[in-house]
């Protein structure tokens, strides 16, 4: 038993796990005390955390830093530097680059990846002093601001324009939106608005060398040669360091409805979706799958207002139908004959829902959904995956990764207490997550490669939106070809070839 | 001797359309009201009061013999209604306005209210009217009390949780008062106005609002009353709280102590 344990875990090991200097981090430097004298010449002191400089911050200031959303991944750096300005960013990783020191660009530390806290001793350099919104044309929509802005500072920004910023996600209070762009963040509003390789329209990006590259144009359509600014959409840091961001908003709906939808069974999701976006074509702007199981976390954590208990017993999952649109009266009366139409049929796909009456129901609707993440978290340590899978496989996916933990003799309350799925059926984005007592080698074996390729054999995607940082690298081999990674390395070679952009990062 | 026939309960629920509170009000520019083109929804209090009357009948059964609710509004108001037939009331009153109609305060109200009540007296009475302590567009919170005045009728007002014994014909009420709660025992008929922590009201659900398209609801016009609606005060000016002027920031301790000092505000001897 033990030896076969062991032998496992050597098998699995081999390919993935450093023995000492992380792949990527060889031939970096740590941070010293004369880095942190030139440091100071850049920047007033109360811009440096450091426990290396001569008023040292105590470690656990640097905590918050160190550590990521969900406590997983821990880093030990003894320094941030918070600039406020892009040239002070440039000044920096100009001299990072002289001296090799890694770098890990950080924004508000929200990532579920591990990509914005270092692996060993990286510097730390936080955009969060960085949070001027330089302009905004409300004729365009084009809205140009720091990297450091608040996702949800820029939605309260554009609320009396009239316009909304075109990504929504449960973090936004903390994201910022250097971090969603470097992320390539999807999130709630995709459906409507689009990703955000066509949303932002420039960028400003300090380059590893220190070179400021402004591309910060305002223009809608630019067909110029190399389209640059895409590469930094998605990049996770690893090719420079954003500090502008120019982006389309959207004008405000005038009109929102959602509505809660309690379906009898899985197989009802698909059919639903068909009739949903036949009916209300235009104006539908989100449809959001939970299971049973994490709808009741949420409930129990005291996410939002549930539905009368009463109302949903029986009902296997729920969708969350959100419309936006500029006429009231017209966007009721459509989701009015939809829900009719729905519930009066032979066989419905739905047993019941609610339909928000007042801004206050909106929310609370919203709530339960957007609440999820911080839910899971609350009830446990959770193995995130964010995958992209066909949307009729959703409950497969989840069921066999269920039945495979239980085959493990994994499935109970010190191993893992819970699998669940929800997600954006719209963009067949499925967050499987599994809710565990603890971390722990054994249950991380049992998942991985299990669950990556599962995804591949559906030819799916290892992560849809919340990107690879350190969890994935050693898996992106299941959604990109040798040609697609051994190309991906020329460029990051070509743009850092002294590696020290969020080294050990994306590519393994 | 023949047992006395149980007395079933018939409950008046009045609502109100108004601006949904979570709207941010804009005042118009002729200042003389606010910007009426936006999300309204059922004031909350009555939102709270239609849900107390369900959760009695779900208590007392068969005792609750109707729910009805009843508004005074422009045509749209029909729909607050729908909210409330699908929440669980039986039936509904839509005493109909145009949407060019002053509002109406809270005396012309209190007698359509007593009006309607009178003319209920056909369908065996009204026994218990629940109601909100206030709307939240006008905030006026005196049209229940006016209520129980007209009819001579036991008030009880801003409760926050209420026991009905309908064989005894008694309510038992603790109401929200300065400092702390009071219990008071009233009789039937009762005018109860609601607070806040009385209850949370539920959700409206699909099958309910379908089923709420199909339940009656009678329109009246203030003339089939015999009421005046005419309001009797003049609004002279709306205009918005003043802005709040934002706070500075110091440098330093002593920057601030300065400050203070500036402001006039000096150190307590201890
Ligand atoms: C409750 C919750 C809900 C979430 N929901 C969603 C969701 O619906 N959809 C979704 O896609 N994600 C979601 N996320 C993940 C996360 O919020 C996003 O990935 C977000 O875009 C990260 O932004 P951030 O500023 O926190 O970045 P960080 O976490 O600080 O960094 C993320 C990555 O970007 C890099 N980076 C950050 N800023 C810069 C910059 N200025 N220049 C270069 N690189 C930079 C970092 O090095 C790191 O690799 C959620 C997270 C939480 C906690």
């Amino acid at each position: 038993m033990f030896s076969r344990q062991l032998a496992r875990r050597v098998v699995l090991r081999a390919p993935r796990r450093w023995s000492h200097t992380p792949a990527g981090l060889a031939g970096l430097n740590s941070v010293t005390e004369e880095d942190l004298a030139h440091f100071a010449k850049i920047l007033p002191s109360s811009s440096i955390l450091s426990t290396l400089s001569p008023s040292p911050t105590s470690s656990s200031e640097l905590e918050p830093f160190n550590n990521d959303w969900m406590n997983k991944y821990h880093g030990k750096s003894t320094t941030v530097l918070k600039p406020r300005t892009t040239r002070e960013v440039s000044e920096i990783v100009k001299w990072c680059n002289q001296r090799k020191i890694g770098i890990v660009p950080q924004g508000g530390n929200t990532g579920l990846v591990g990509g914005g806290v270092p692996i060993k001793d990286e510097l730390i350099l936080s955009l969060a002093n960085m949070t001027k919104i330089r302009s905004f044309d409300d004729v365009s929509g084009i809205l140009v601001a720091d990297a450091g802005c608040i996702l949800q500072s820029l939605s309260d920004y554009l609320t009396p324009h009239d316009h909304v910023v075109p990504l929504d996600l449960g973090s936004k209070g903390s994201c910022q939106i250097g971090g969603n762009v470097s992320t390539n963040a999807g999130g709630l509003r995709l459906l409507r608005y689009g990703s955000l390789h066509g949303s932002v329209l420039g960028l400003e990006v300090v380059l590893p060398d220190g070179t400021v590259l402004d591309q910060l144009t305002s223009l809608r359509k630019d067909n110029t040669g190399y389209d640059l600014k895409q590469l930094f959409i998605g990049a996770e840091g690893t090719l420079g360091i954003v500090t502008g961001v120019s982006i389309l908003a959207a004008p405000a709906p005038h009109a929102s409805n959602n509505v809660m939808l309690a379906l009898p069974k899985f197989e009802n999701v698909q059919p639903l979706y068909k009739e949903v976006k036949r009916q209300l074509s235009e104006i539908l702007s989100a449809f959001e799958f939970m299971d049973r199981t994490v709808y009741d976390l949420a409930v129990k954590h005291g996410q939002g207002r549930a539905l009368n208990p009463q109302d949903i017993d029986g009902a296997e999952c729920f969708v969350l139908v959100e419309t936006s649109g500029s006429n009231r009266d017209h966007d009721e009366q459509k989701l009015n004959s939809l829900l009719e139409s729905l519930m009066d049929t032979e066989e419905p796909l739905i047993n019941t829902g609610v339909l928000a009456t007042s801004p206050a129901q909106f929310s609370a609707l919203w709530a339960i959904r957007e609440g999820l993440t911080e839910a899971v978290s609350k009830e446990g340590k959770v193995y995130k995956y964010d995958i992209s899978v066909p949307r009729n496989k959703f409950q497969e996916v989840v069921d066999k990764t269920r039945e495979h933990l239980r085959s493990k003799d994994l499935l109970h309350e010190d191993a893992v207490k819970y699998v669940v799925g929800y997600g954006h059926v719209g963009d067949g984005n499925l967050h499987l997550n599994v809710i565990a007592a603890a971390y722990t080698p054994e249950i991380e074996a049992a998942l991985e490669p299990f669950v990556y390729e599962l995804v591949a054999s559906y030819k799916g995607s290892i992560s849809a939106e919340h990107g690879i940082g350190m969890m994935k690298t050693h898996a992106l081999q299941y959604s990109k070809s040798p040609t697609s990674i051994e190309w991906m390395k020329r460029i990051k070679a070509l743009f850092d070839p002294n590696g020290i952009m969020n080294p050990g990062k994306v590519l393994p | 001797m023949r047992p006395s026939a149980v007395r079933l309960l018939n409950i008046l629920v009045p609502v109100k359309r108004t601006v949904d509170y979570a709207v941010k009000i804009r005042v118009n520019p002729d200042q003389k009201g606010v910007d009426l083109n936006v999300k309204h929804s059922m004031n909350p209090f009555d939102e709270i009061a239609v849900e107390e009357a369900v959760r009695l009948r779900e208590k007392l059964k068969g005792e609750v013999k109707s729910i009805k609710v009843v508004t005074i509004g422009p045509p749209k108001a029909s729909e607050t209604l729908r909210t409330a037939l699908a929440m669980g009331a039986d039936s509904a009153i839509h005493i109909e306005v145009p949407d060019s109609a002053p509002a109406p305060e809270p005396l012309s109200v209190a007698k359509a209210l007593r009006a309607v009540i009178q003319k209920e007296k056909d369908n065996g009475g009204v026994d218990l009217v629940i109601m909100g302590k206030q709307a939240i567009d006008d905030d006026a919170g005196q049209t229940g009390q006016m209520l129980a005045g007209l009819m001579d009728w036991a008030q009880a007002t801003f409760a926050s949780k209420l026991v009905v014994d309908p064989k005894a014909k008694v309510a038992d009420v603790t109401r929200e008062i300065d400092g702390g709660l009071e219990e008071i025992k009233c009789r039937l008929p009762l005018v109860l106005t609601t607070d806040l922590r009385l209850n949370e009201p539920r959700y409206a659900s699909l099958p309910n609002i379908m089923k709420a398209k199909k339940k009656p609801i009678q329109k009246l016009t203030p003339a089939d009353l015999e009421v005046d609606l005419t309001p009797r005060l003049e609004t002279l000016k709306v205009t918005e709280p003043p802005k709040r002027v934002g706070g500075g920031k110091v440098e330093s301790v002593d920057e601030l102590i300065t400050k203070l000092k500036e402001a006039g505000i000096t150190p307590v001897k201890s």
